[in-house]
């Protein structure tokens, strides 16, 4: 949004004019007012913390006041919380604006609807289930609302065609809004109970506790990416040619993984061990990874260690799964004559024959020290040549398809810089998922 | 990540002309394994320390040929599987030291059923349908528990809803008369229920986990029932008695955090202070969500009956569903960090175990002087990665052994290791450790001097045979001077004599 089209200016000034006039009530209805007083300051509170801790949206405040103020009084509470908490990205003024006027037409169709549904007096005398049912209604207004906006803008703003903007965005906000709004429902029974709004607060506590542990969640993730790509570092560091070969490795794993129909974490799994196949060579002397020229056997020899002693450095981390067998076995080939245990055909690993696959194409593609690049087709054709023999045909036919169908872009160059783009390594995939597991805590 | 590193590419151009003969490698763990993957057996702080059997290593003096770092060899190690820093689980230290303790609080629970049962098989059960409830909310609570979680962690939702039982005095207008007894019969009844398919999985033993549930549901039943009963919260006002609830709750989270420091106390021998702190601190997360829940649940029920479990039961359900993921990135943080230690032992600069027995020796002795939770984080990372500077030696340093070098020396590798840990995104402290461990004491930051003393320690006694650690700390403490601090010495004296950690081969 760096250059915002006039006509996103006026549909954010469309959405206000609708917020205004579903405001616009105020002075005639009779609205408890230090409930509204507390209810926006309780939302701008949390809401300001959250956002400095990267947490997503406070809901389950407006909804417990959609479910207790007539419909302007509970869309007024939100105002506050959503014109001061911070934003993250620029123009700032015409976000803040924008998710007001969001907020406010969404938590007054919530409470609109709730009302209709004769939820007030359910929470008043709490007519459990019955309850269940406005606030269920409310909940799913809330949220076609929220999502009928956000496509809305993507549209103006973002330029997303109309017919792929609102994709998704509903069936990804029901679950999560839906636990926010069980959250503002019991902290509304509760805030019209004799125990009053003390009693409401402490509903609050096990959903901070959450956001809590989704925020550690998040900063200890990024760190252990930061880890492996340390890991990575090392080996690329030591053995100076093959610059990136890790990176790329599992990029091509990724891509034959994908190819193969297997699932998401699965594929990750296989990038990791494409990441990390050549971690060993942390043990092996760099004199013989960097030696010009022949090696002797006994050289050859300590280089064919370094399988097993990647195994035993990553053996431990659990996570990796079948990445482990995969480092250890990224040697061997189709007809046992290679190293470490010379296994044969479909003892091989799945995933060792599909790294096995990605190693070579991209040694071929890449330049080394003891000889240039190779254009795409001719990996291929020499990779179908060893198919049978030293590689599994079904993952070279996959290979094949995949740079049919996707072309191969490697993500770092063989001669760039010495560092490792820091975005492309782990957990890129994860983004979407993690965009919506942000929305449910 | 946007700078060259300049230290690895220092080295790599140094290396690129003169590469030194490898590190003589240490002695091979003579334990031939044909299966590579013994993970779940290889962890060190829970096998019974005296036993000699396992890794019965001669480390006599290094081999000098590259050739035994041969295929069955780093396979046949340990492998370093680090444990949450949980004083409930670092394993029998010394469990001769006051037993009394440690039985107190099985047999106490265990009489305490016994009695309860007793009452309740006298007069019966009061109003079934409440009891039956409150029953399948705990047992539920328990079999959706999973195995490797902290203990605090474990059931939240079963001690939300125990609580709540014991705090109910109204269900929707009308009062109960479940008493203390029954509470207890009916939480333990069903935790024992529940705890069937957890231990049918093979989750692991219950009975410390059904014991301090006992305890301190009784505990909160206590002070509430009798009263509660006799009608005297009759003519409270509401919002007071929500406090009253949350200060019920708030003692009986300090009465369990007591029951959990008392016996890890009493077997470890670690300070009582510090340990009861970090549970207290451990608290703040997921307990107070579970005594909030408690209570909301206590007070709904009260204003809208039975039907309010259910619906107040899931913001705890989504606590304990992000508590689980942190954890599970927690452990797997720890495994990679390790696995990165390691890396100088695989490259043949240090000897192999060494990373982890100073991490190992290290956690010891920072618990002795009263370290908790983040610092023994900070400090246990930074030992682990202590001697990852070693990885930009263009000679590697004779088995490994910095301690012998010139202080200057000692300093350069501390700061090229401080430089790769800032790389990999640890904590920011972890780096500060590593990077200081080679100043004088009185610069250090504590866990700084931990490092410093242990590692000393640790190559000092691991060549030096039986008796052998005798004779390092005694050269620790001569050497005290500037280099180690006493303090650290004299805890690190402690922790060697409390056993288990005497030899340094054992790990």
């Amino acid at each position: 949004m760096d250059a915002v089209p006039a006509r996103a200016h006026a549909y954010v000034a469309g959405v206000v004019l609708a917020a205004l006039v579903c405001l616009s009530p105020l002075p005639q209805v009779h609205t408890p007012w230090w409930a509204v007083l507390l209810l926006a300051g309780l939302y701008a509170g949390s809401e300001v913390v959250a956002r400095s801790r990267l947490v997503g949206t406070c809901y389950p405040v407006l909804l417990a006041g959609a479910f207790l103020l007539p419909p302007p009084a509970a869309a007024l509470a939100a105002l506050p919380g959503a014109l001061l908490s911070p934003v993250a990205q620029r123009p700032f003024a015409l976000r803040r604006v924008w998710r007001a006027a969001q907020l406010t037409l969404a938590v007054w169709a919530a409470s609109r609807v709730h009302w209709g549904c004769g939820g007030r007096d359910a929470v008043v005398a709490p007519d459990f289930p019955y309850v269940l049912v406005p606030a269920g209604a409310a909940v799913l207004a809330f949220c076609l609302v929220l999502t009928l906006l956000d496509g809305g803008i993507r549209v103006f703003a973002d330029r997303v065609p109309a017919g792929r903007a609102w994709r998704g965005l509903f069936s990804g906000s029901l679950a999560p809004i839906a636990v926010h709004g069980l959250a503002g429902l019991m902290m509304a029974v509760l805030w019209r109970s004799p125990y009053g709004p003390v009693a409401a607060l402490l509903v609050l506590l096990p959903m901070c506790v959450a956001w809590w542990a989704f925020a550690q969640y998040h900063r200890e993730r990024a760190a252990h990416q930061a880890t492996i790509r340390a890991l990575v570092q090392a080996v690329d560091i030591k053995d100076g040619y093959t610059r990136g070969h890790s990176e790329r490795v599992g990029q091509a794993s990724m891509m034959i993984a994908r190819e193969l129909g297997m699932d998401d974490e699965r594929v990750e799994t296989l990038r990791f061990a494409g990441i990390l196949h050549d971690v060993g060579k942390l043990g092996v002397p760099t004199r013989l990874l960097r030696k010009d020229g022949p090696l002797t056997p006994e050289e050859r020899r300590v280089i064919e260690l370094h399988p097993e002693y990647g195994h035993e450095m990553v053996r431990g981390i659990r996570f990796l799964g079948e990445a482990r067998a995969a480092v250890l076995h990224h040697h061997e080939r189709l007809d046992g004559s290679g190293y470490p245990y010379g296994l044969v055909g479909d003892r091989i690993p799945e995933s060792a024959r599909v790294v096995a696959v990605a190693d070579a194409f991209d040694a071929m593609t890449s330049t080394r020290s003891y000889s240039r690049a190779r254009p795409v087709a001719a990996a291929v054709e020499e990779l179908q040549r060893c198919a049978g023999a030293q590689f599994d045909p079904r993952i070279v036919r996959a290979l094949v398809r995949s740079l049919g169908r996707h072309g191969w872009r490697p993500a770092v160059t063989a001669d760039g810089t010495p560092v490792v783009p820091a975005d492309v390594i782990p957990g890129r995939g994860e983004g979407a998922r993690d965009s919506v597991g942000r929305g449910a805590s | 990540m946007t700078s060259p590193q300049p230290q690895f590419d220092s080295q790599a151009q140094a290396q690129a002309q003169v590469q030194p003969e490898r590190a003589p490698a240490p002695a091979p763990e003579s334990q031939p394994q044909t299966q590579p993957e013994p993970e779940s057996q290889a962890q060190p702080e829970s096998a019974p320390a005296p036993a000699p059997e396992p890794q019965p290593q001669s480390r006599s003096q290094p081999q000098p040929q590259p050739e035994s770092r041969s295929q069955a060899q780093y396979r046949s190690r340990p492998q370093y599987q680090p444990q949450p820093w949980s004083p409930l689980q670092a394993g029998p230290r010394s469990t001769s030291r006051s037993p009394v303790v440690l039985l107190l609080v099985p047999v106490g629970a265990g009489l305490l059923a016994l009695v309860c049962l007793a009452a309740v098989l006298w007069s019966g059960l009061a109003e079934r349908p409440v009891a039956l409830a409150f029953g399948v909310l705990v047992a539920l609570g328990e079999i959706i528990r999973r195995a490797g979680t902290e203990a605090r962690e474990a059931a939240p939702l079963g001690a939300a809803g125990a609580l709540a039982y014991a705090l109910l005095g109204d269900v929707a207008g009308q009062p109960t008369h479940h008493g203390v007894a029954q509470t207890v019969t009916v939480v333990l009844a069903a935790s024992l229920l529940g705890s069937v398919p957890y231990i049918a999985r093979g989750g692991g033993p219950v009975l410390d986990h059904l014991a301090r549930r006992v305890l301190t549901v009784a505990f909160a039943a206590v002070c509430f029932q009798p009263l509660s009963n006799q009608g005297a919260f009759r003519d409270w006002s509401g919002p007071a008695y929500a406090l009253l609830l949350i200060a019920l709750l708030a003692l009986t989270a300090l009465c369990d955090a007591v029951l959990a420091a008392a016996p890890a106390h009493a077997r470890t021998g670690w300070p009582f202070g510090p340990l009861l702190r970090e549970e207290l601190r451990g608290m703040v997360g997921i307990t107070s969500a579970v005594c909030a829940t408690g209570a909301v649940m206590a007070l709904a029920v009260t204003v809208a009956g039975l039907w309010a479990l259910p619906v107040f039961c899931v913001p705890l359900l989504l606590t304990q569903l992000s508590y689980r993921r942190y954890a599970a990135v927690r452990a797997t943080y720890r495994q990679t960090i390790a696995s990165l230690a390691r890396a100088t032992e695989i490259a043949g600069y240090t000897p192999a175990g060494h990373a982890r027995r100073v991490a190992e020796l290290s956690g010891a002795v920072g618990r002795d002087l009263g370290l908790s939770g983040a610092e023994l984080t900070v400090l246990e990372y930074a030992a682990l990665m202590h001697d990852i500077g070693q990885l930009s030696l263009v000679d590697p340093v004779p088995a490994g052994a910095t301690a012998g070098l010139s202080a200057a020396e000692q300093r350069r590798i501390a700061l090229l290791g401080g430089a790769v840990v800032r790389q990999t995104g640890v904590d920011a402290a972890v780096a500060v450790v590593v990077e200081r461990q080679a100043d004088p004491c009185r610069e250090q930051p504590v866990a700084a001097r931990i490092v410093r003393a242990v590692n000393a320690y640790e190559e000092k006694a691991r060549d030096a045979g039986p008796g052998g650690g005798l004779t390092a700390l005694e050269e620790l403490r001569l050497a005290t001077a500037g280099d180690y601090a006493p303090d650290v010495v004299e805890a690190l004296a402690r922790v060697l004599a409390r056993g288990s950690l005497t030899s340094p081969a054992a790990g």
